[in-house]
């Protein structure tokens, strides 16, 4: 079974790497491109036939694949 | 007065860490292993600058979870003395010792370049042989040392003394030009609000030798040596 | 289970074999390859690991020395003695095409390559260089009808690109592994369109008794693998090195493989931590051809065959075949011969390290390279057949014929300048990508890590403290292509010179040279014969400077549908600094401070970069070196240095007095002036300030050491003359009645952000 995690910025810190890409997109022709925020997308695998320890997936979430303190996280899983 | 360099993997600044300690200052210091579980023995413990697991993920993000990273809590809120240089204070906030989080670097680039600071306060173990206002001159080398905190983290480090390095001018002043990463206003190093675990980025065991340029690192290390109650080595 | 294709004409040949190399593989192993064995023998025949069309031309090198633990050709890296029973480790390899289709992995993987040469060694690494080429990257001042073409801009825009992804590649692969890159060269010319170069250099120290070597040695013993697991990266990466550039080949991905500094961080240090037990008979990485070079050469080099079974191989993939698993190129791999009974050692340390490892194989009596999987023989050849007999060929060369302008009709050609015309000329040169400084690069790279890096970036050699052995060394890359294509003999001359010079005006006394020979197509006789050329020029060179050749690498097929690039043999040049007071930088130090010019002033202005950039022109002969002459400067300075008389040295070369003067006043860390006064000299103001006449270096020492430093000069019968005084804001010079000023902060500025401004 996969899970998915999109980890992103959270709105309110600067996201330069989004800055320089939204800059570099106005360059290719499209200066309608209001923003860009970049993060991260992961594709977990995980066995099939163990139960699904979804509070123990949530908290990963929180300690190991984002930092709360800069970034906010959701968690996909699909049946 | 025993030190501990903790290694973890991808630490490379770990044998320049040990060689100020020990050969510049005579400090008997050892290398602890990520996977040992006591730092009892020691009184100043040092997480060195480097690229543990590779930066992946975020930068210590993985680090902080390493077995003997619960035995520094535990010897943290001891009050023994904790110094993060670099990777070690990307680390030490990830396992919220230090608040906040130092994010990728303005300019996007990698920068190492020698950098000058401010001393902002001298009421801590890292700092006390300095004067408020000295000027000092040390290395950076990071792509992601640009520090970040929400206002009420901010305020509370501002009101409470706690940010005791800023990147500053030869004058002193505090600008943009002097700043090489976009830290927020300029604030290169901390300390926790019990004033015994202090990260910083600039590399100060880079600057402890003439040959190498600059001497102002000293300062830092003097302090700590001050704290614990040991005389400078010669 | 897939079956491999049957062996027919078309896969032979696009297997980069010859009927005649397929005839010597039948002959060799008495029956028809299979599929497997074509591959290895296509892969350990390629020119990038066999070096079938210059091994002929390499034996010219002077390769012994009395200082030579390990000479060219023995192992991964040579090694020289450094005293104290300390040595060092060096060595330089290039990644030309992989950089050329993917600028960050291709240099990334470079620099993890040649730091696993050296580790692999016994040697723990402690600095990088490189010597990078790049088409340009800045609109040329004069180019002709196309100079302001939407051709010329795309060109610039793809070297820009190539450039920054190079320079940020081995940015990151150096700065996780911690291994500070402290210095080398950048050039910027057309030739290079296309076909960059990427030459990456690394140095290591250990204690004599710690060499290691990469020989099975110890029948029964078992063969490891450790490191990263085997995908398909770079499959036949080395044949790909072999064949020309083309607009087809960007497609054939996977040749670039993705390295990982983390992995190799951790490799590192449990190889070393390895290699200080009892462990270990022998270790090789596993670089260019992977599994399959590293097992065969073992094996020849142990006198003794190789076992391994494919089954216990770690892979990432699901479904590699045989062909697939001997040719990946996955990086961060080692194949360690381990004597038997220390298995657990292995064990320990590499469950430590959390790398993956494998006991893949077994040392046999049988000299053959022996490949199973799951006890089923898949490949049967004999080792040193393989690792060692290659056809050697012996190519056609033809001389190139060079626009040889003689000196006088080249100033007819270019008009005397006006004095405007003159202050002009130094600011553009300056502030030309091959001249400016190279800070951007380098602010990338972390070149202070392990505490040694003596002498910062930006001087004319680097001087690192290896604090383990006491010493000072000083490292230098240098190669003036620009004089290898008017005249590769002269032009690899000079190189070796160049080399040497910049080691003396560091404070150091030259010990050993490792070459990375870049050239086009040998195949084209008149490619052939400018590696010929360099190559004897290179011999000679290093003889002359008592510098043996270590070892070093040879790319050829470095070219793009516009043609071959211009003939490149790369000098990387390693000293010694006895004594810290003797460590000298290239800047003016005090006011003042008196100026001195050890050499001639010169006057040929052929192959300068002053008609190049100015005028466009790559033409004329490059300038004559006398290594007579050369030598005396050398010693001479060597003398003045260690006699504590010296506060500044620095080499002309590109863009002559004019420049060399410049730097002298703004590559320090603070801008200061000088007043220069050459005299009557006869010659144009441009001839004069912009001539890269040889053996020539300009020294700066304190006012109460002139007369003196110019005594011991005329006394060891070296020309000599005072020709100013440092100090002020300005950089005056005046010759025959003419007089020149810059504004020293003006100069800094453009010279300082000429390649910032380039890239933002």
């Amino acid at each position: 079974m996969k899970v998915k995690v999109i980890v992103m910025p959270k709105q309110s810190v600067l996201d330069p790497q989004g800055v320089a890409v939204r800059d570099a997109i106005h360059h290719h022709g499209m200066p309608e491109i209001k923003s860009v925020r970049i993060g991260k997308f992961m594709e977990i695998e995980i066995d099939d036939s163990q139960a699904l320890a979804e509070e123990k997936l949530h908290e990963i979430c929180r300690d190991l694949l984002s930092n709360p303190v800069i970034e906010d996280y959701q968690l996909e899983i699909k049946n | 007065m025993k030190a501990a360099v903790i290694r973890f993997p991808g630490s490379n600044c770990d044998q320049d860490c040990f060689h100020v300690l020990n050969n510049v200052f005579g400090v008997e210091t050892h290398y602890v292993w990520h996977k040992e579980t006591s730092l009892d023995a020691f009184d100043l413990i040092v997480l060195p600058g480097g690229f543990s697991y590779g930066d992946y993920l975020r930068c210590g993000a993985i680090a902080r979870f390493s077995p003997v990273m619960k035995s520094l809590v535990e010897q943290a809120e001891k009050g023994k003395l904790i110094l993060g240089i670099c990777n070690g204070f990307q680390i030490l906030c990830e396992a919220h010792l230090l608040p906040g989080a130092l994010v990728r670097n303005q300019s996007m680039h990698f920068v190492c370049e020698h950098t000058l600071l401010r001393v902002e306060g001298v009421n801590s173990p890292f700092t006390n042989a300095a004067i408020t206002g000295q000027i000092l001159n040390l290395p950076v080398a990071h792509g992601e040392g640009n520090y970040t905190a929400d206002e009420a983290t901010l305020r509370e480090l501002n009101l409470n003394s706690r940010i005791l390095l800023r990147y500053a001018d030869a004058g002193g002043a505090i600008t943009a030009a002097a700043n090489p990463n976009g830290s927020a206003e300029n604030i290169a190093g901390i300390c926790n609000a019990r004033r015994n675990v202090f990260g910083l980025m600039p590399h100060p065991e880079r600057a402890a030798e003439k040959i190498l340029g600059s001497e102002d690192g000293r300062v830092i290390f003097e302090s700590i040596l001050n704290t614990l109650g040991i005389s400078k080595a010669a | 289970m897939t079956t491999d294709p049957a062996i027919t004409p078309e896969i032979i040949a696009k297997h980069g074999i010859t009927p005649d190399e397929y005839e010597r593989i039948k002959s060799i192993l008495g029956r028809e390859p299979n599929f497997t064995e074509l591959g290895i023998f296509s892969v350990m025949w390629s020119e990038h690991c066999s070096y079938k069309n210059s091994k002929r031309e390499l034996r010219k090198f002077p390769t012994t020395g009395p200082g030579v633990l390990v000479k060219a050709g023995e192992e991964n890296a040579g090694v020289i003695d450094i005293g104290d029973g300390w040595g060092v480790a060096f060595k330089m390899e290039s990644h030309n095409h992989p950089s050329a289709i993917e600028p960050f992995q291709g240099a990334a993987t470079g620099v993890g390559g040649i730091i696993r040469d050296i580790f692999t060694m016994g040697a723990r690494p402690v600095f990088n260089l490189n010597s990078l080429r790049f088409g340009p990257i800045s609109e040329s001042k004069n180019g002709g009808a196309d100079s302001e073409s939407k051709n010329q801009k795309s060109k610039i825009a793809t070297n820009r690109r190539l450039f920054a992804g190079v320079v940020a590649g081995i940015a990151h692969y150096g700065n996780c592994i911690g291994i500070p890159t402290i210095g080398g060269e950048i050039y910027f010319d057309e030739s290079y369109e296309g076909n960059p170069l990427v030459n990456v250099f690394c140095l290591g120290v250990l204690r004599h008794e710690q060499i290691a070597r990469g020989a099975a040695k110890g029948i029964g013993n078992p063969v490891f693998y450790v490191g990263a697991e085997t995908g398909r990266d770079g499959l036949a990466g080395a044949a790909f090195a072999s064949r020309d550039l083309t607009e087809e080949s960007k497609e054939d991905r996977p040749a670039v493989q993705v390295g990982d500094p983390f992995r190799e961080k951790l490799l590192l240090e449990a190889c070393l931590e390895l290699l200080a037990t009892d462990a270990v008979a022998g270790i090789q990485d596993m670089g260019a051809a992977g599994l399959t070079c590293s097992t065969c050469e073992t094996a020849s080099r142990g006198g003794t065959g190789v076992e391994i079974d494919l089954a216990k191989v770690p892979k990432r993939e699901v479904g590699m075949t045989p062909y697939e698993i001997m040719l990946s190129e996955s990086q961060e791999r080692m194949l360690i011969i381990v004597n038997k009974g220390h298995e657990q050692t292995v064990c320990d340390i590499f469950e430590k390290w959390d790398l993956p490892y494998a006991e893949v194989g077994v040392v046999k009596d049988d000299g053959m390279m022996r490949v199973l999987d799951h006890g089923k023989v898949v490949a049967e050849i004999p080792a040193s057949k393989l690792a060692d007999d290659a056809p050697l060929y012996e190519r056609e060369a033809k001389p190139k014929v060079a626009k040889t302008t003689s000196e006088a009709d080249l100033l007819k050609l270019i008009p005397s300048p006006s004095a405007g015309a003159v202050t002009e000329s130094l600011q553009s040169l300056l502030a030309h990508p091959t001249i400016a400084s190279k800070n951007w690069v380098y602010r990338q790279y972390d070149h202070m890590v392990r505490d040694g890096t003596v002498v910062l970036p930006g001087s004319d050699a680097a001087v690192f403290l290896i604090r383990e052995a006491g010493k000072f060394i000083a490292a230098t890359s240098d190669c003036n292509a620009l004089y290898c294509s008017l005249d590769p003999r002269e032009g690899a001359r000079i190189a070796v010179a160049e080399a040497a010079r910049n080691l003396a005006c560091s404070g150091a006394v030259p010990l050993a040279v490792t070459d990375n020979l870049n050239f086009g197509n040998p195949y084209k006789p008149e490619n052939f014969w400018q590696l010929r050329e360099s190559v004897e020029g290179l011999a000679e060179g290093c003889r002359a400077f008592n510098t043996p050749v270590t070892g070093g690498n040879v790319s050829l097929y470095n070219e793009n549908p516009s043609g071959p690039i211009d003939p490149t043999p790369t000098v990387g040049m390693v000293g010694l600094i006895e004594n810290e007071k003797h460590i000298t930088t290239q800047s003016f130090k005090d006011d003042g401070d008196v100026v001195i010019l050890i050499g001639d002033r010169g006057s040929e202005i052929g192959a300068s970069h002053y008609l190049k950039v100015m005028h466009g022109r790559k033409e004329g002969l490059p300038p004559r070196i006398d290594y007579t002459r050369e030598l005396a400067l050398h010693e001479a300075l060597r003398a003045l240095i260690f006699s504590d008389f010296v506060k500044s040295a620095h080499d002309c070369s590109e863009g002559g007095l004019g420049v060399t003067l410049a730097e002298c006043c703004i590559s320090g860390k603070k801008t200061i002036g000088a007043e220069i006064d050459f005299g009557d000299t006869g010659l144009r103001p441009d001839q004069l300030l912009f001539n890269e006449s040889q053996s020539r270096v300009v020294i700066s020492v304190g006012k109460a050491n002139a007369a003196a430093a110019l005594a011991l000069l005329e006394w060891r019968g070296v020309t000599a003359q005072r020709i100013g005084t440092v100090g002020g804001a300005t950089l005056e010079i005046r010759a025959d009645g003419a007089h020149f000023t810059w504004n020293a902060d003006t100069l800094h500025k453009a010279w300082y952000f000429a390649i910032r401004n380039c890239m933002s």
